[in-house]
């Protein structure tokens, strides 16, 4: 039996037409677009068409705001860089606590390097509290970064309202969008979004490619400075076979977006149904009301993350998790910490996310597969008694330097 | 996904003495719920003769947690209370062929677990020292904690010192900016400040331009000189030893030397150290310039051959 992939947050197969697209720009289509030549020209119309591609995937009202990029931390540092110094007089950050590593971590950076940093807080469910974001709009903000979607649970921030109160104040908005793009139809030109970082990865196209997309208009200074290349604001030979690559995977995104909102959104709520159904002690975390079509966070109480990914593995089944361990730090995820997930629930949270590649069979098996290996591993809790958890768990079980 | 030997995936997918004993007249509970590892330790002892004659685990926890909780009930069952507390961490990583450095925080828990429990049986209250930062140097499992002890208790300025006490940032060196952040905190809160010098001094450079090139020709025969190689490697053996590690002569080819690098050094980003000196020390006792390399990088035609 083949193995089962439902870990599409994390990287996405390339799509077999974005390969054959791809192919000859290692080998016959080789020259340099910058060339004046036939054999530099061809590829530089190859890119062009590619931007197009992504312009349109978008809704960006000019081709020339896609600036190709390496990858989506790429897009994110550039913008927030871009951002700070084109704004020298402005010191402040606006972010959130549930950010990808790729803003948190430079945000933290940015901080120790005297810049104020605010991190907007999430209830429960992983939701905003848009009065603590309008409080904190001022003439101090150089960039607000939020992101589109969450990457652990799926959960969908309200980016295009948020971009319009930061816009009204004359503030950059920045979003990252690497989860969201090719799953939530987009029309920039509609919105306030002035920054937007995808990653090809994530929507079937190669690793190594992203955008950044850039509002015309909006002040940018270059995080890689060289070469004329991306209108000299990205210096660097293009990734040609990479943008190509994402070109086609934008144009397969375009036709494949009602799909993954219907088709992949109901083997998801099947796979939500099928799997809390059949284990007790399990929960969704997020918002399942307002949360990307592909992914499902669920949280097994009284289990760790990585043991359930071992023994998913050796039946073929890929997911990820967001206990400490599988990341090798000593907390678990972020995410799971701000919406005050108790560590027992936090440590056995699995993500699965799903893509159009997905068929109702695998997720069958992963139904009729998960419940024993959740019940073999709760056999050897501390925290689970003969037939369900200890009385009073936290109290039953409460190691020397808990 | 971690590197774990196949000890420690078997004690993983089938793991011995899972489940509280009956009638267990010892338990330790150690752990920490926040991290996601915790075990709980039951045993059962003989009164007369403090053999311990059953031992059962029940772990929330990873993979090389469960693994190592198994490990640690096969080692123990048998042994006598006192010899069952000689068991050190490191003995129940190796019984399970290593752990990956950011896992021997699991080993730890099982001897904690064991002491927790010995403990408990004696009557006695068991005082754990424990306390664990997170993981800055992958090479050697160094963690925050420990590094900020050591810098405080003897006064360390450097990273080069940080180096010499703990082992910490010894390897790849990509920690080097973790620790330089910790001895930014620690200086300034002694009230020094933290300057490092921009390049880190390197030691043992052979240029090659200066090896003259009728230094080649030692002198010696080719037993002669495949003898003094090996007197040079014993020599050295000792201080590897020391360490978890060793080396080992596998074939010289001209002025290549192959070595296979055993233990705590095999894997380690410390090999290429530890190459390094190997080779500064042949070629100061052979009077030639030579190259020593990993048996494994060998190309695969001569190793073949």
């Amino acid at each position: 039996m083949a193995d089962i992939y439902l870990d599409n947050n994390a990287t996405t197969m390339c799509d077999a037409e974005v390969v054959q697209e791809l192919m000859p720009y290692f080998s016959e289509q080789f020259g340099n677009p910058s060339s004046l030549h036939s054999f530099g020209n061809k590829v530089g119309f190859a890119l062009k068409k590619a931007r197009q591609a992504v312009q349109k995937l978008l809704g960006a009202e000019h081709d020339s705001e896609i600036i190709f990029t390496s990858c989506g931390s790429e897009s994110d540092s550039t913008a927030i860089l871009s951002a700070l110094k084109a704004q020298p007089e402005r010191k402040e950050i606006i972010t959130t606590v549930v950010e990808h590593p790729a803003v948190l971590n430079l945000c933290d950076y940015l901080e120790s390097e005297g810049y104020t940093v605010h991190r907007l807080k999430v209830d429960g469910k992983g939701n905003l509290d848009l009065d603590e974001y309008a409080a904190l709009l001022s003439d101090q903000v150089a960039v607000v970064s939020v992101m589109w979607a969450n990457n652990e649970t799926g959960t969908i921030f309200p980016v295009e309202k948020m971009a319009a109160m930061a816009d009204e104040k004359g503030i950059m908005f920045h979003t990252d969008a690497v989860q969201a793009v090719g799953k939530i139809p987009m029309n920039l030109m509609d919105s306030s979004i002035h920054m937007l970082s995808l990653s090809g990865h994530k929507l079937h196209a190669p690793k190594g490619v992203g955008v950044l997309y850039l509002r015309r208009g909006v002040r940018f200074r270059p995080l890689l400075r060289g070469g004329h290349q991306e209108r000299g604001r990205r210096a660097g030979t293009e990734n040609t076979t990479g943008i190509v690559g994402l070109g086609k995977a934008c144009e397969l995104a375009m036709e494949h977006m009602a799909y993954e909102n219907t088709e992949v959104a109901r083997l998801r709520d099947r796979l939500q149904e099928g799997l809390l159904a059949a284990v007790p002690h399990a929960f969704v975390t997020g918002n399942p009301d307002n949360r990307l079509p592909n992914t499902l966070n669920i949280a097994f109480e009284y289990i760790e993350g990585e043991a359930i990914l071992l023994l998913m593995n050796k039946q073929g089944i890929a997911a990820s998790s967001g206990s400490a361990c599988t990341s090798g730090s000593l907390e678990p995820s972020h995410v799971m910490k701000a919406m005050g997930i108790p560590y027992t629930a936090a440590h056995g949270t699995v993500r699965f996310s799903l893509s159009r590649y997905n068929t109702p069979e695998e997720i069958e098996r992963v139904i009729e597969a998960v419940p024993p290996i959740v019940a073999q591993l709760r056999k050897l809790s501390p925290y689970w008694g003969d037939n369900g958890p200890v009385e009073n768990p936290e109290q039953a079980f409460a190691p020397v330097y808990a | 996904m971690w590197d774990y030997s196949e000890t420690v995936k078997e004690h993983f997918y089938n793991p011995k003495n899972a489940g509280a004993v009956t009638d267990a007249n010892a338990v330790g509970d150690v752990g920490s719920i926040s991290c996601g590892d915790a075990l709980r330790l039951t045993l059962k002892v003989d009164p007369d003769s403090e053999v311990i004659l059953d031992a059962g685990f029940q772990t929330f926890g990873c993979g090389s947690a469960i693994a190592s909780s198994s490990a640690l009930t096969e080692m123990v069952k048998g042994k006598t209370l006192d010899e069952a507390l000689t068991i050190t961490n490191q003995d129940i990583a190796d019984f399970l062929d290593g752990l990956p450095p950011e896992k021997m925080h699991c080993s730890v828990m099982g001897r904690e677990a064991l002491q927790a429990a010995v403990a408990n049986y004696r009557g006695e209250e068991w005082e754990d020292d424990h306390e664990e930062g997170a993981l800055v140097c992958k090479c050697f499992a160094i963690d925050d904690v420990m590094i900020r002890e050591t810098i405080r208790a003897n006064n360390l300025s450097t990273v080069e010192e940080v180096t010499n006490y703990t082992k910490a940032g010894g390897g790849c060196s990509s920690c080097h900016e973790g620790i330089e952040n910790i001895l930014s905190e620690e200086l300034s809160a002694r009230g020094e400040t933290f300057s490092p010098s921009a390049v880190g001094k390197k030691e043992g450079i052979v240029h090659l331009n200066s090896v003259k090139p009728q230094a080649e020709t030692s002198g010696l025969t080719n037993v002669q000189r495949i003898v003094k190689i090996q007197q040079v490697l014993e020599g050295l053996r000792p201080a590897l030893q020391a360490d978890g590690g060793d080396v080992e002569l596998m074939d010289i080819e001209g002025k290549n030397i192959y070595v296979k690098l055993v233990g705590a050094c095999n894997g380690c980003q410390m090999a290429a150290m530890t190459l390094g000196g190997v080779q500064q020390k042949l070629i100061e006792e052979l009077g030639e310039f030579v190259k020593v390399i990993p048996h494994t990088e060998r190309p695969v035609e001569i190793a073949g051959a």
